[in-house]
């Protein structure tokens, strides 16, 4: 509807250029938002993600400076986001304390023993590595496809492997899951790590964006994707929600802040209408479980 | 469901008035109606001889009742003045506390009851009958004329149960009707006056105990509680209650057992084979259970019976690895077996249909072919992907088998009536192939055709050579599957009897009462 609506007031918008920077610079997010729904599904949330997402950046760029080829930078980025994924997921799972807690230490932690040690430093990155040494459009369609085909196949994974299926029970009543003989435990601690190796996975495919690594990249992250997955129907309370639906709603966040360029309204309005578009679907989620248990 | 269907109920002020009954006679709804938190939907309570039309927490707190609950339910984290003060003063946020008023009355209120507790003690360092007194003291400092407790000994040793019982004689003594409820018959015959005995709902009869009689002039309270129009209005005076037979122990047993066991439940057809689990001993501290010995056989159904909070869930939880043992043998198929883990009980071969289906049986979001492959992924879905053909035969052949009705597999568990929700619940247990099944209250809450349903199936599991352990409160059930019975109290078995068992000797066992007390 809201595309129906841009189309009409502001064609502009839809030109080819714009839309696929648009797109890339999305798709990192995309692949955090997945992650974020699974932990969602759980009956967790992770704040720690922005944290952990310019941690990965910049560790990784500082190997591809210190000339480590190309996939091997990759896989020490994911290895690094599942490192510090397993610290919230032993501290919520195996310690059995509340992830909003553990994952709000681990966010200031992580976010500032980074500021402490770079000192707000930018990494300079070798050439070669910015668009994966593609042209920039081929550079930003190899992303914007990687991004895509990760969604398709964890929904695909969601719906046909058990692992989907134990998360979606763990949400729903741990307690239940666990009387049939899943580990709740094991599956929230898997959960938190994928989460972690979704966000180095999601950091290369920023740190690649640009010639330079920005040591404050993905502040603010935690809540967009957040946003997205809620927007899109993931229950906060766990069991309910689609990949589908956290794509269409990172989507319909993402274009909030070009629409408003486009219609001529002050940039300064764009984080109030993200939280009014939340709050909405909160309130849409709330009444909606109201009225089933009643 | 009526919880209650006619009560007649009547207190006298000076009396302690015992409230007996089985499991789900309507003993603690009878409370809340007294206490104002459920409304009856018939009949009259009167309290000082005036009706009350419309009683709520709130007014039945002004009209003098307090009830002292099992759990104290005080503020641990605040002290014992405090917690006095926030009953007992009128509260408003910015009202000044005069603290050395609030200390004085904990003090005398304390001292009342002649309880040596510091005022300025924290609750959490009290202990629960302490805590007990303390929740007394604040129900005479409001004054109460009624005074309700529920099961005040069930976590108090001996001493304390001495110290509780010179407070409740010292109440009587100064003219508070107490209502007290407790399934220990030593204590309704140390303590009560008259008793009342509830049984489905109804009150079966009003009797005085011991030789003790109560002074009709003191009568000044008089309370009736009834759900049901057509229940008369009861005004039985004191004097003529005070000269009715007396009552032993046996023969309360058989007012609150009454009941014929009905012919409906099907008969045994199966042949005791070899032991499947034996227990020795077993012990779990965590868990309240003690010293448990029992066998069960393949092919025989052992029912379990027991009051609630004699340890039967608790026992069930052990054997199924929630909470693991700490002492004793767990024999399967006469192999010692260490069971850590619902794993690895489910890799035993032992079955765990649990109490309360709506929250841990069924994932009531979750389509019913979803939930009966729960317990069986690795088994039927090798390399973790799942084959949703397989399941949905899986699904179609339990619910052809066991008779659920639902519009399809894919209908999801919370759209399902109670017996057929308990149906799926079995089939996620009976799709692991058990040899061991335990049922925890099976048919709690299950209409009436639904139940006879699974009492087939429970037979018919029997019949193929399953061993099935089954607790029920629901005694007439207990007596007509089990080919045992094993009564536990306390967090142990009291008693084995054989399945053809009268009620009587049951509820006797389940009470602690010396079989053969007649």
């Amino acid at each position: 509807m809201l595309l129906i609506f841009l189309a009409i007031a502001a064609p502009a918008f839809f030109q080819p250029q714009p839309l696929l920077s648009l797109l890339t610079r999305e798709a990192p997010t995309l692949v955090v938002a997945c992650g974020m729904a699974f932990v969602i599904i759980s009956r967790q949330i992770d704040i720690s993600v922005g944290s952990q997402f310019a941690v990965c950046c910049v560790c990784a760029g500082l190997l591809a400076a210190k000339g480590w080829p190309m996939p091997m930078v990759f896989l020490a980025a994911i290895s690094l986001g599942a490192i510090m994924g397993a610290l919230n997921g032993w501290l919520v799972a195996g310690i059995r304390l509340p992830s909003i807690v553990v994952t709000l230490a681990t966010m200031v932690m992580w976010r500032e023993a980074l500021r402490w040690k770079r000192q707000g430093e930018f990494v300079n990155l070798p050439d070669g590595m910015q668009w994966l040494g593609l042209s920039q459009v081929g550079g930003q369609w190899t992303l914007i496809l990687v991004a895509l085909v990760l969604l398709v196949v964890l929904a695909m994974a969601t719906k046909h492997l058990s692992a989907g299926r134990f998360v979606y029970a763990v949400g729903t009543d741990a307690e239940a899951a666990r009387l049939a003989g899943i580990r709740p435990q094991l599956t929230t601690f898997s959960v938190f790590v994928f989460m972690g190796a979704l966000v180095g996975l999601a950091a290369m495919l920023n740190v690649v964006q640009s010639p330079q690594v920005d040591p404050k990249s993905g502040s603010g992250l935690e809540l967009k994707v957040i946003a997205a997955a809620v927007v899109g129907g993931v229950a906060v309370s766990g069991g309910r929600g689609k990949l589908w639906g956290v794509f269409v709603g990172l989507l319909l966040l993402a274009c909030i802040s070009p629409a408003l360029t486009h219609l001529h309204v002050e940039a300064y309005w764009e984080k109030a209408i993200q939280g009014a578009i939340i709050l909405l679907a909160v309130v849409a989620d709330g009444l909606r479980t109201r009225k089933q248990r009643s | 469901m009526r919880a209650l269907k006619g009560v007649s109920f009547d207190l006298l002020a000076g009396e302690v008035h015992a409230l007996l009954g089985e499991n789900g006679a309507g003993k603690s709804t009878l409370i809340k109606v007294i206490t104002g938190a459920h409304q009856p939907d018939g009949g009259s309570i009167e309290i000082n001889g005036e009706q009350v039309a419309h009683l709520t927490p709130a007014s039945a707190h002004k009209l003098g009742i307090a009830c002292i609950y099992q759990q104290p339910a005080l503020f641990p984290d605040l002290t014992v003045a405090e917690n006095i003060g926030l009953r007992l003063e009128p509260s408003s946020p910015l009202k000044k506390v005069n603290w050395p008023a609030r200390r004085t009355r904990a003090t005398e209120l304390l001292q009342r009851i002649g309880a040596e507790i510091s005022p300025e003690a924290e609750v959490r360092s009290l202990s629960m009958p302490e805590q007990q007194l303390v929740e007394i003291a604040c129900a005479l400092g409001a004054g109460a004329r009624i005074v309700i407790m529920d099961e005040p000994t069930a976590s108090l040793t001996q001493k304390e149960q001495h110290l509780l019982f010179a407070v409740v004689k010292d109440l009587r003594a100064n003219g508070v009707g107490v209502i007290y409820i407790s399934h220990r018959l030593d204590e309704i015959f140390q303590l009560a006056d008259r008793v009342t005995v509830l049984r489905d709902g109804e009150s079966v009869g009003t009797h005085a105990i011991g030789a003790r009689v109560c002074d009709p002039q003191q009568s000044k309270t008089t309370k009736n509680a009834m759900e049901s129009p057509k229940a008369e209005f009861d005004s039985t005076s004191c004097g003529s209650e005070s000269r009715a037979p007396e009552m032993n122990e046996s023969s309360l047993i058989k007012l609150m057992v009454g009941r014929e066991v009905s012919a409906i439940y099907p008969p045994s057809e199966s042949e005791a084979g070899n032991v499947v689990l034996s227990l020795k001993h077993l012990g779990c501290s965590a868990g309240g259970v003690r010293d448990v010995s029992l066998e069960v056989r393949a092919g025989e159904v052992v029912g379990m019976a027991g009051l609630v909070g004699a340890g039967r869930t608790e026992l069930a939880r052990v054997l199924f690895g929630i909470t693991p043992a700490d002492s004793g043998e767990i024999l399967l198929n006469g192999e010692r077996v260490t069971i850590n883990s619902a794993q690895e009980a489910v890799a035993h071969g032992i079955a765990y249909v649990p109490e309360d289906r709506r929250r841990h049986g069924v994932i009531l979001e979750m389509p019913i072919a979803h939930n009966m492959t729960m317990a069986i992924h690795r088994r039927i879905f090798p390399g973790a992907w799942l084959r949703f053909g397989a399941e949905k035969q899986l699904a179609l052949d339990f619910i052809h088998n066991l008779g659920v009705k639902a519009y399809g597999t894919e209908a999801p568990g919370g759209s399902l009536s109670g017996g057929n929700q308990q149906k799926v619940s079995l089939a996620r247990w009976l799709a692991t192939k058990p040899k061991l099944l335990i049922l925890d209250e099976p048919t709690q809450g299950v209409d009436v055709g639904a139940k006879s349903e699974i009492h087939k199936i429970i037979r018919h599991l029997a019949k193929e050579g399953l061993a099935v352990l089954m607790i029920s409160s629901d005694l007439p059930e207990v007596l007509g599957m089990s080919d045992r019975i094993a009564v536990m109290r306390g967090g142990t078995i009291t008693a084995m009897l054989p399945g053809k068992s009268d009620a009587h000797e049951v509820m006797a066992a389940a009470l602690g009462q010396k079989e053969g007390a007649e």
